[in-house]
């Protein structure tokens, strides 16, 4: 089995996010970075189909620098090997831009199955996993939590709101996790000492035979970035006993909210 | 010019949110001037047409057939793209549900649109198709232009209001696409009359403050209320909730009328999944919670204690 999982580095969900000078970026200087938890649960998923079935875990990565640490990561709970394509020309592509990018170093790759997560919490595009398996024209099931996987097919269970489909697709396809897939591993120390040896592989847009102009403008321009209306604390309910103290906030929110 | 709303419907019921993207679809068709095309897929659903017919759609395509019975993935986005070939619509408005987020990136990856997901409002400003959207999982929103048509964009539920229009409502049928679907659909689980948390006007939400995992008065609540049942990832993670029960950054993220936290501290990654809520009323033992900063209405408490009272009073109004 060949597994690739796409990764991606993100702000730490317990982040403070803000707005940027220009009122067009987020500002990330501050924040702690970490593997985008749903990707999290892709290489979990893919060391376990690994465990079970054999094969190699690639992670493969469009990012900066600094990505190199969620790569690595990665690696230290198990995974292979590691493709980073890090190339300017990248930095500023949105969803749009880097589904192609995938797609383009995919088609020099070998693979059976791609792992994604959902969305990226960041962005927020749930875009990336599902315009990758088209640009490569194979199935995709999306919000995945259980899979099995035998002969060269994949049993999916996808949830929507609601209630779940459970999907069967031909290998290769593509796959992107939701809550409840599995509970990710931590790195072990000797983890993290083995993935220093591990290959770790840079790649520019060149090498996986794509330029910049192949990418596009983004989809997106964005005009504003704002913070939702700051919520205030509001009034505290006072009463004796709980008995008042319920009197008091339904009355609240029947007469005063009028929301109930 | 045409707008297209792609509807979506589970056993013949349409998703509160395609009433609200016909809604918006039409407002954008009004701005653009120009037509409205709806899209219903599904088996055995001409009475469905009639259903939608008064939220404005000039066009309205059945693809009625029995391939399309169930949701699946290739054969709907493959039937998709026949009508998005046919209409080729400028915009694409649907729903930001599980199964639109399914749909929207493959089909816009496809005619290299553009794509904007989790969507409060749509425009058209100075001729360009606008849209907001919230990123960081609610932390923030940004407003964005689409670049390419066609511009998808997919609405997350309960943030536009429902509008009665008038429209031609000319009714066109057409098949399945014909293509082999590369997935094989094996079955289907509805939760039965479980109301979904993103559509819910009301939400009791409990969390790691709920004595033992007993939801049992925040089910009861929630029920008088008519509304759905939340959780803080903490209840979910004790196993007191299903996965989908979970509100926040990576959870859902709900804007009912009102949200009623119980026994949950507020931390950011669940105020990110609830802060647009119209109003939030918190109930917790702490006075010092977090959750109290960000609620319209505090009660400092004993959930065990106040709820069975907050029920009893709740059962006066409601009769
Ligand atoms: C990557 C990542 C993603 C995350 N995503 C989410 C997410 O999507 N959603 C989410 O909710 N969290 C998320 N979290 C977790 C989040 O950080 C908090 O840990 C979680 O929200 C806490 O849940 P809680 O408020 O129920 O529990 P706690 O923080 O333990 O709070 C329990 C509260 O109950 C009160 N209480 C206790 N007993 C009673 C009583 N008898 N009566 C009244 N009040 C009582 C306490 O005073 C306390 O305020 C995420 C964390 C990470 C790292
Ligand atoms: N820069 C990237 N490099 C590798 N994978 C990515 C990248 N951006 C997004 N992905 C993958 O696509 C998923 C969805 O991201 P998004 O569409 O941006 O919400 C992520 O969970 C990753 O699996």
């Amino acid at each position: 089995m060949n597994l690739i999982v796409l990764l991606k580095q993100v702000p730490s969900t317990e982040s403070f996010v803000s707005v940027g000078e220009d009122k067009k970026s987020v500002k990330t200087e501050d924040v702690k970075w970490v593997i985008n938890p749903y990707d999290e649960f892709a290489v979990e998923e893919a060391l376990k189909i690994k465990e079970a079935l054999g094969g190699t875990v690639t992670i493969l990565t469009v990012g900066n620098d600094k990505a190199v640490e969620a790569v690595r990561t990665a690696l230290a709970m198990g995974a292979d090997n590691g493709i980073l394509i890090n190339d300017p020309d990248a930095y500023n592509c949105d969803g749009a831009g880097i589904a192609k990018i995938l797609a383009a170093a995919l088609k020099n790759i070998e693979y059976d199955l791609i792992i994604a997560g959902q969305r990226a919490v960041d962005d927020d595009n749930y875009y990336v996993g599902a315009a990758t398996a088209e640009f490569l024209n194979i199935p995709h099931v999306s919000m995945v939590i259980k899979e099995e996987i035998t002969d060269k097919t994949i049993k999916c269970t996808k949830t929507i709101e609601g209630g779940s489909f459970v999907f069967e697709a031909k290998l290769p396809a593509l796959i992107t996790t939701q809550r409840g897939l599995n509970e990710p591993r931590y790195a072990s120390l000797p983890g993290i000492m083995k993935a220093k040896k591990k290959p770790l592989d840079t790649k520019t847009l060149a090498d996986i035979g794509i330029s910049a102009a192949d990418l596009g403008e983004p989809m997106l321009t964005i005009k504003e970035v704002k913070k939702p209306s700051q919520r205030e604390a509001g009034v505290m309910i006072q009463g004796d006993t709980p008995a008042e103290l319920a009197a008091a906030l339904v009355k609240a929110l029947h007469e005063e909210a009028k929301v109930i | 010019m045409r707008v297209l709303v792609i509807t979506e419907q589970i056993d013949g019921i349409f998703r509160k949110v395609s009433y609200e993207a016909l809604s918006e679809g039409r407002r954008i068709a009004d701005a653009m001037n120009c037509e409205m095309t709806a899209a219903i897929l599904g088996s055995g659903i001409d009475n469905l047409a009639e259903d939608i017919k008064k939220y404005g759609a000039d066009k309205i395509i059945l693809a009625d057939d029995p391939a399309l019975a169930e949701y699946i993935t290739d054969k709907y986005v493959l039937t998709l793209a026949d009508i998005i070939e046919k209409e080729k619509p400028e915009v694409i408005i649907l729903g930001s549900t599980s199964i639109g987020k399914d749909i929207a990136p493959r089909l816009c990856a496809k005619f290299n649109g553009a794509i904007a997901t989790d969507c409060i409002s749509a425009s058209i400003e100075e001729g360009k198709v606008c849209a907001s959207r919230y990123i960081y999982g609610g932390k923030l929103i940004t407003d964005v232009i689409l670049n390419r048509k066609p511009a998808f964009i997919a609405l997350r539920a309960n943030s536009v209001s429902i509008k009665e229009a008038d429209g031609k409502g000319e009714i066109e049928k057409i098949q399945a696409n014909m293509q082999d679907a590369s997935l094989t659909f094996i079955e289907k689980k509805m939760d039965a009359g479980k109301k979904e948390l993103t559509e819910a006007d009301i939400i009791v939400a409990g969390g790691r403050g709920v004595n033992e995992g007993d939801f049992s008065a925040i089910e009861e609540l929630s029920e008088i209320l008519q509304g759905a049942v939340g959780a803080s990832r903490a209840a979910v993670d004790e196993g007191w909730r299903p996965h989908s029960d979970q509100v926040g950054q990576t959870g859902k993220v709900v804007s009912p009328n009102l949200y009623i936290a119980c026994g949950i501290s507020g931390a950011i990654q669940h105020f990110a999944g609830m802060a647009s809520s119209k109003v939030i009323a918190a109930i917790n033992k702490d006075e010092e919670a977090p959750i109290f900063a960000k609620s319209d209405y505090g009660v400092v408490g004993d959930l065990s204690k106040v709820m069975p009272e907050v029920i009893k009073e709740v059962k006066k109004i409601k009769g």
